[in-house]
């Protein structure tokens, strides 16, 4: 299982937490598992084509996983994903 | 034993290195610490070039900081070549300095050959009273102070973000502080915007912004820009500021302020917030990622609540602007390691302050391409931003 970090956009989505659980092998299986789990989180992270929307932000730990092996990167037990949309409020 | 004053300086001689004026002259400017050791009034009436002022008695405690690495080349000077050899005594054989030299003579031979002084603008007594707390900190010190005094910074946007930070730089007496924004105070903005006041709902937050500063602090030049910032006016609003500071409430200023800052080469500290929760980075052209880098495109409307107005814990902002704030004096004084290529994400109900990396993106539609190729029609461009902003509401 790795630990999800949800920003506050995508917080309705999954019930309003701030973590979530979810499992699989690499980042791709883990957000999928996550929008397998909230629906309302599908459109938001992956294009109609399955992949990771443009303007969010994954990062593995602290890494940006486009430096790594994408929605491909492995990811361990006791990792965390955070997933990151840019906000403009000031 | 007793021992002579001039016997004690004769010993002391013989057990360090020294070097002529004339040498010193050549080697200014080559990557050599030149360190003033007399008192700093004796600084302030003129010193060598680039000379930095480190008083003897304060020497071990605050050489460290002005020359981190023992292997620099250190040349040490007081008036006449006495205070500095015992200094360099003190730098080779207690701290363990490898190439430390006195300059004989002091800078009273240096003057006598003709050479260069520069004399250091003096602060007046009320601003050394005044910023006397930053003139005891070493790594500001009267330089700094200087620095932060002819430093130029422009703020976008005079609200939750913008308040604290031109509070806190006016207060540090950054001399120049621009600020860019067409709104009036509203009875909404004072749960956080601190620097309007309930007299002044309905005036021109740049107005009311420039009370506030002019009240704080005299020594500062306040430049009223109360217009929406554009591609048509950004780049003659922006130019010749120092650093910018990035509080604007939308998406396309956010871009269009990246790609122009990326053309004149100009440090971005940007922060956003939203409910409970605050990002920030420093965007330094060239040296590190620039927003774009980081969000390739702006999320959709649904994702993105930054068009109509969004709730956001009042304190939030404060705690974010004066990181910014922070980030600003920092790079003003060259100190620290600011925030490039590190993204901060402060969540406040948590009480937590967590970090992701940034990296330049090779692939970069601005940075990736030198700063005179970025054309004017690229400046602030992504697609069909206006009809999700509309369907937003």
């Amino acid at each position: 299982m790795a630990t999800i970090k949800i920003p506050p956009v995508l917080r309705a989505s999954v019930g309003g937490e701030k973590e979530v659980e979810a499992s699989g092998e690499n980042v791709g299986d883990v957000l999928r598992d996550l929008a397998e789990s909230h629906p309302a989180t599908q459109s938001q992270l992956f294009s109609a084509e399955g992949e990771l929307n443009r303007y969010v932000n994954v990062y593995l730990n602290d890494e940006d996983v486009r430096v790594l092996d994408g929605l491909d990167t492995a990811v361990g037990v006791g990792d965390t994903l955070v997933i990151l949309p840019a906000m403009a409020g000031g | 034993m007793t021992v002579s004053s001039a016997e004690l300086l004769r010993q002391i001689k013989s057990r360090i290195d020294e070097i002529d004026p004339s040498e010193v002259k050549e080697l200014i400017g080559e990557g050599v610490a030149i360190v003033d050791v007399r008192g700093s009034e004796e600084f302030a009436t003129g010193h060598l070039p680039g000379a930095k002022s480190i008083p003897r008695g304060h020497l071990e405690s605050r050489i460290e900081s002005a020359v981190a690495d023992r292997d620099t080349q250190v040349i040490l000077y007081c008036a006449s070549g006495q205070r500095s050899a015992y200094a360099a005594r003190t730098l080779t054989e207690d701290m363990g300095y490898e190439h430390v030299r006195s300059m004989t003579g002091g800078i009273t031979l240096w003057k006598d050959r003709g050479y260069e002084v520069e004399v250091p603008r003096a602060l007046s007594a009320e601003q050394r009273d005044r910023y006397s707390r930053h003139l005891l900190i070493p790594e500001i010190g009267a330089e700094g102070q200087q620095k932060l005094l002819d430093a130029k910074v422009l703020l976008l946007g005079a609200g939750g973000l913008g308040s604290p930070t031109a509070l806190y730089l006016a207060a540090a007496g950054v001399g120049t502080l621009g600020i860019v924004d067409d709104d009036e105070v509203d009875l909404s903005n004072l749960q956080r915007q601190v620097i309007h006041n309930t007299q002044r709902v309905g005036t021109l937050k740049v107005d009311s912004a420039e009370e506030s500063i002019q009240a704080l602090n005299p020594d500062v030049k306040v430049v009223k820009y109360p217009v929406r910032i554009d591609a048509s006016n950004i780049m003659e609003i922006i130019d010749g500021y120092d650093v910018i500071v990035d509080g604007v409430d939308n998406f396309p200023t956010r871009y269009l302020l990246n790609d122009a800052t990326v053309r004149l080469q100009i440090p971005v500290v940007s922060a956003s917030i939203l409910g409970f929760d605050g990002q920030l980075s420093v965007f330094k052209p060239y040296d590190g990622p620039c927003y774009r880098c980081l969000f390739r495109e702006p999320p959709p409307a649904e994702l993105a609540p930054s068009c109509g107005a969004n709730g956001v814990l009042g304190v939030l902002p404060g705690t974010m602007g004066l990181l910014q704030a922070t980030e600003v004096v920092k790079l003003i004084l060259g100190i620290g390691d600011p925030a490039i290529g590190r993204l901060l994400l402060y969540d406040a109900l948590g009480a937590t302050l967590t970090e992701v990396k940034v990296h330049r993106d090779p692939e970069c539609p601005i940075c990736s391409r030198a700063p005179d190729e970025i054309r004017d029609d690229e400046l602030g461009v992504f697609p069909d931003y206006e009809a999700f902003c509309a369907a937003a509401g």
